[in-house]
């Protein structure tokens, strides 16, 4: 990869996403060979909001590589608190590690920071922007259950605010996909992301209910519809139901149907999917950690 | 010269910047940051007729020659507006507006979560599109009402 910043799927060619992925393969397939491969590296996690699997995979994904962690912390115990700039936390920072993490609530923040560090830097979610490293451990995911080319996808929940489907739709742009978005009218794609997928010549149809389409599906990317969105609680109420998945929802899909989430759902994936051949979402939290090793293994470098 | 062309006076040197859309006087002197504190004599004159707009403002900023950066920005909000350089009350160079491929510090943007919005050391940074403009760290697209955009400040 010839980038020193990861800050949108964008950047991703296909070419760069199938470095990521055959070597986050490499590693799955003989971990030990990649153990100690980067002693003494230390990787700067900057969490300015909650995370739980993003930020441990992360962790773990470099302590398997053989280096270690510094942690800002919460929030509340860092010196944001007492009114420091983004700007200025990330430059004293990018002095204590070889690579840095950053989730931070607001849109165009990792774009902002990575102009004022020199060392790598992985967007891990930024407010209602991108976050495309879980984006190259979704397309990980399809790749190992559906292949990546000739593929139909339904994306289907927030579209509007979801951050792992801007980058996922993104990324799908290299691929010969068709990509169906499902959603409430008051959820769908923002007009940047069409734009986007508009320039690139995607092939996207957009759609307010999962029938129609669910039968073309190799894979269904389903959301959680975020209830705090919703200026009227009674409105999501009315449209909550229309999102939820469940056995007997799969019934009228095709056998090889692979399902994914990225975590955490609430009741929008029902958990009698979990016992079907579909339910690929825990496979998809665990590939995070080989996927984000190989990145980190690319971006810090070959040491053979 | 018609008695319309008269309520603005001549100026001597300077920029006049003709053929603005009317109403949008105001806007053009944020974009340029006039505001009159830097003793620039400034006339406009709003919603005066015209032949190619119905309906034009006009811009004479007196002791001041623009830039070709500062009129590319005026793009967004007039592109058919004229430049003309005016010196010893002669015009010794008139253009039109060229749209640049980016403006910087000039507007806001609309999205309340950008970083751009928040306290951080960093200006506004815009691409300009077609048919509107594109914050580049949000990447929220805004084709229409950019001139409530335009940076007060």
């Amino acid at each position: 990869m010839r980038h020193d910043h990861l800050v949108t799927a964008k950047q991703l060619t296909r070419a760069d996403v199938e470095t990521v992925l055959d070597r986050a393969a490499e590693i799955d397939a003989d971990p030990g060979a990649f153990r100690d491969r980067h002693a003494g590296a230390l990787l700067g996690l900057l969490f300015f909001e909650p995370s739980t699997r993003t930020k441990m995979s992360f962790e773990a994904a470099i302590k398997r590589l053989g280096g270690d962690v510094v942690d800002m912390g919460s929030v509340e115990s860092s010196s944001v608190k007492k009114g420091e700039s983004l700007a200025d936390t990330v430059r004293v920072i990018e002095g204590y590690a070889d690579a840095l993490v950053l989730r931070h609530p607001r849109q165009g923040a990792a774009k902002m920071t990575g102009e004022y560090v020199d060392v790598p830097l992985l967007n891990a979610g930024d407010g209602a922007g991108h976050h495309p490293t879980q984006t190259l451990l979704d397309l990980y995911t399809i790749r190992e259950n559906a292949g990546l080319d000739d593929l139909t996808i339904g994306i289907m929940g927030d579209l509007k605010y979801g951050r792992t489907v801007h980058s996922l739709a993104h990324a799908l742009t290299n691929f010969d996909a068709h990509q169906h978005f499902i959603s409430p009218e008051s959820l769908q794609l923002p007009r940047s992301v069409r734009y986007d997928l508009h320039e690139a010549g995607a092939t996207v149809r957009e759609h307010t209910d999962l029938e129609a389409v669910l039968p073309d599906l190799d894979v269904l990317y389903v959301t959680r519809i975020q209830r705090e969105r919703f200026p009227d609680e009674n409105e999501y109420h009315a449209i909550a139901g229309e999102y939820q998945v469940d056995a007997d929802t799969l019934a009228a899909a095709r056998d090889d149907l692979t399902v994914m989430h990225p975590l955490p759902r609430v009741d929008e994936i029902a958990a009698d999917v979990d016992d079907t051949d579909h339910a690929t979402y825990f496979e998809q939290a665990h590939n995070g950690v080989p996927v984000r090793m190989a990145l980190l293994d690319l971006l810090l470098g070959d040491s053979e | 010269m018609s008695e319309h062309e008269l309520r603005v006076s001549k100026i001597r040197d300077g920029t006049v910047i003709d053929h603005i859309p009317g109403g949008q006087a105001l806007n053009v002197l944020a974009i340029l940051a006039i505001d009159g504190s830097g003793g620039e004599e400034v006339s406009i004159g709003m919603n005066v007729p015209s032949d190619r707009l119905g309906r034009k403002d006009i811009v004479k900023v007196e002791g001041r020659e623009l830039s070709q950066d500062e009129v590319d920005v005026l793009s967004l909000i007039a592109p058919d507006a004229t430049i003309n350089i005016v010196r010893d009350y002669d015009v010794v160079d008139k253009h039109r507006l060229e749209r640049p491929e980016e403006v910087t510090g000039v507007l806001t943007c609309p999205n309340r979560n950008c970083i751009s919005t928040d306290d951080e050391p960093i200006d506004s940074r815009f691409a300009v599109l077609p048919d509107g403009v594109r914050c580049e760290y949000c990447e929220t697209i805004v084709r229409d009402s950019i001139p409530d955009l335009i940076d007060a400040a």
